[in-house]
């Protein structure tokens, strides 16, 4: 349901500069939505500025228009990974989108991220993201005694090769709001999880891979991706969740014939 | 299910489709010849029959496909509908035996 | 897991057209194989009674659904080598070609048995 919030259409800013790259004002139709789960989409008419991005939009009608909307971000840079969202459907960085690039015949519907329990507008309830990290043993495990030096790991070993090749996940949730498998299985790790749990098998230090291993098997782990990849096509750091789960795949099977699973 | 058993479940569904892969370019391309002008029941008898090498040919596909059909329909069922746990791993076994007795009882009846 | 409030459209990309095909003509496949094997299983009682079959597939609409069904059958085998290509080779960033060959191989095959049934 959709219905035009009363003090929706205002100018944007008002300033000479509120103009769309051509000189006219471009309006633009954002529908929001408002609430917990039983919630509704709201609309709100508003001028869109040149470059702005979906997270600009956001703020600007917190700011303008209804200082009561609720939705979360940081670093405004793409690094924080805070401030995902479902726009138009698909589940997307807000703070490096642009307008420009996902608007719809002037409307933009913003939604929370899915797969994620909402708390209010657009913040979701991250805790069962990152408890599946846990559940994958995505932390460090040192080896038994201290460390005497620094560990060399020549930035050209394949085992490194892989690590940074799936090094640069800044947690956002695309991937796993994206994903068919998550919203199949609740148990699912999801891609993000398990992309991680894939960085620390390759990390040479790390003494954590039998628990590792068997936490990632079966199909609360990779042997249930399907290889459909929307974590691949989404993801805004472009990285390969998919491939990441096909290394856990092979090692994990590996694992069983060896009797270590 | 043990995670050990589901990880070689899942071995034994991709290790079958691998051989699944050679029986079809065999099964579809012999197939395709054999239907040039309307297939034929005794074509194909006369081909297998007593053929000790056809015989091994059909009675490998069909326990490959036995094995490989089921545990897809289970991994299916377990996502996507309510049939899920022990009531999918019973469908699954059920239909694996059922394909095994009906397609072993096919190549025996060609074999003659 | 918490219902998505609303629409998702995440889906609309090749890998994941190649993940629904696969899925669809699995399904199809493991319900067509038990009539399959009964059919050529009536040769067990006499050629006679798997001939009867045969003619009954002279009609122009089985011989299309024949068709079909071969084409899901190389579609299937086809993209499930891209599959275990996927899973079981180290990454390389081919498979949108790879899904273009299958469904070319697929659609080939179908063709030449069309040309040969009738
Ligand atoms: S490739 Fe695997 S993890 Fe990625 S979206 Fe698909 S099923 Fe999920
Ligand atoms: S893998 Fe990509 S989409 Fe997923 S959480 Fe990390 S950065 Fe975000
Ligand atoms: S606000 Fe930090 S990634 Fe968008």
């Amino acid at each position: 349901m959709s219905v035009v919030h009363p003090v929706a259409t205002v100018a944007n800013g008002g300033a000479p500069g509120s103009t769309g790259g051509d000189g006219t004002n471009h309006k633009l139709d954002v529908s929001i939505w408002r609430g917990g789960k039983n919630g509704r989409f709201v609309s709100y008419g508003i001028t869109l500025r040149e470059s702005q991005t979906v997270l600009d939009v956001v703020t600007y009608i917190q700011r303008h228009v209804d200082s009561t909307l609720s939705y979360r971000f940081s670093c405004r840079v793409g690094m924080c990974g805070s401030c995902a969202m479902t726009v138009n459907g698909v589940s997307r960085w807000t703070c490096r989108t642009h307008v420009s690039e996902v608007v719809k015949d002037g409307r933009l519907e913003i939604a929370p991220l899915s797969g994620l329990e909402v708390v209010k507008d657009l913040s979701v309830d991250m805790t069962g993201f990152f408890e599946k990290w846990t559940r994958a043993k995505g932390a460090f495990v040192p080896g038994p005694g201290p460390s005497r030096d620094f560990a060399v790991v020549s930035p050209d070993s394949p085992q490194r090769r892989k690590v940074d090749a799936a090094i640069e996940c800044i947690g956002c949730g695309v991937c796993y709001a994206a994903c068919d498998v998550v919203s199949w299985n609740d148990d699912y790790l999801g891609p993000a999880a398990l992309n991680r749990a894939w960085t620390l098998y390759n990390d040479v230090r790390d003494a954590g891979n039998d628990k590792r291993l068997a936490a990632v098997a079966g199909n609360v782990g990779c042997l249930s991706c399907h290889s459909q990849q929307s974590c691949v096509k989404w993801c805004p750091k472009h990285l390969n969740p998919t491939a990441s789960i096909a290394g856990l795949k092979r090692a994990t099977v590996k694992a069983a014939l060896a009797g270590r699973l | 299910m043990k995670v050990r058993t589901e990880t070689l479940l899942w071995l034994a569904q991709r290790l079958s489709a691998m051989v699944l892969v050679v029986g079809a370019i065999v099964h579809v391309s012999t197939n395709i010849y054999a239907v040039r002008g309307g297939l034929t029941a005794a074509e194909i008898i006369d081909r297998v029959h007593g053929s000790t090498a056809w015989l091994a040919f059909y009675l490998v596909f069909a326990a490959v496909a036995a094995i490989h059909g089921p545990l897809g329909l289970r991994t299916v069922l377990n996502e996507m509908t309510p049939v899920r746990g022990r009531a999918a791993d019973l469908v699954a076994l059920v239909l694996g035996v059922g394909i095994l007795w009906l397609g072993w009882r096919a190549a025996f009846g060609l074999f003659g | 897991m918490a219902k998505p409030v609303a629409r998702r459209n995440c889906r609309n990309h090749s890998n994941y057209w190649a993940f629904a095909v696969h899925r669809i003509s699995g399904v199809v496949l493991v319900l067509y194989l038990p009539v399959h094997f009964y059919v050529i299983g009536l040769a067990i009682k006499s050629e006679a009674a798997l001939q009867s079959f045969f003619s009954l597939a002279e009609n122009p609409l089985v011989r299309l659904a024949e068709t079909i069904l071969i084409i899901t059958f190389v579609i299937h085998v086809t993209g499930g080598l891209r599959l275990l290509l996927i899973e079981f080779l180290a990454w390389r960033d081919w498979q949108k070609t790879v899904i273009a060959v299958s469904g070319g191989i697929s659609l080939a095959v179908g063709l030449v048995f069309l040309f040969n049934v009738f």
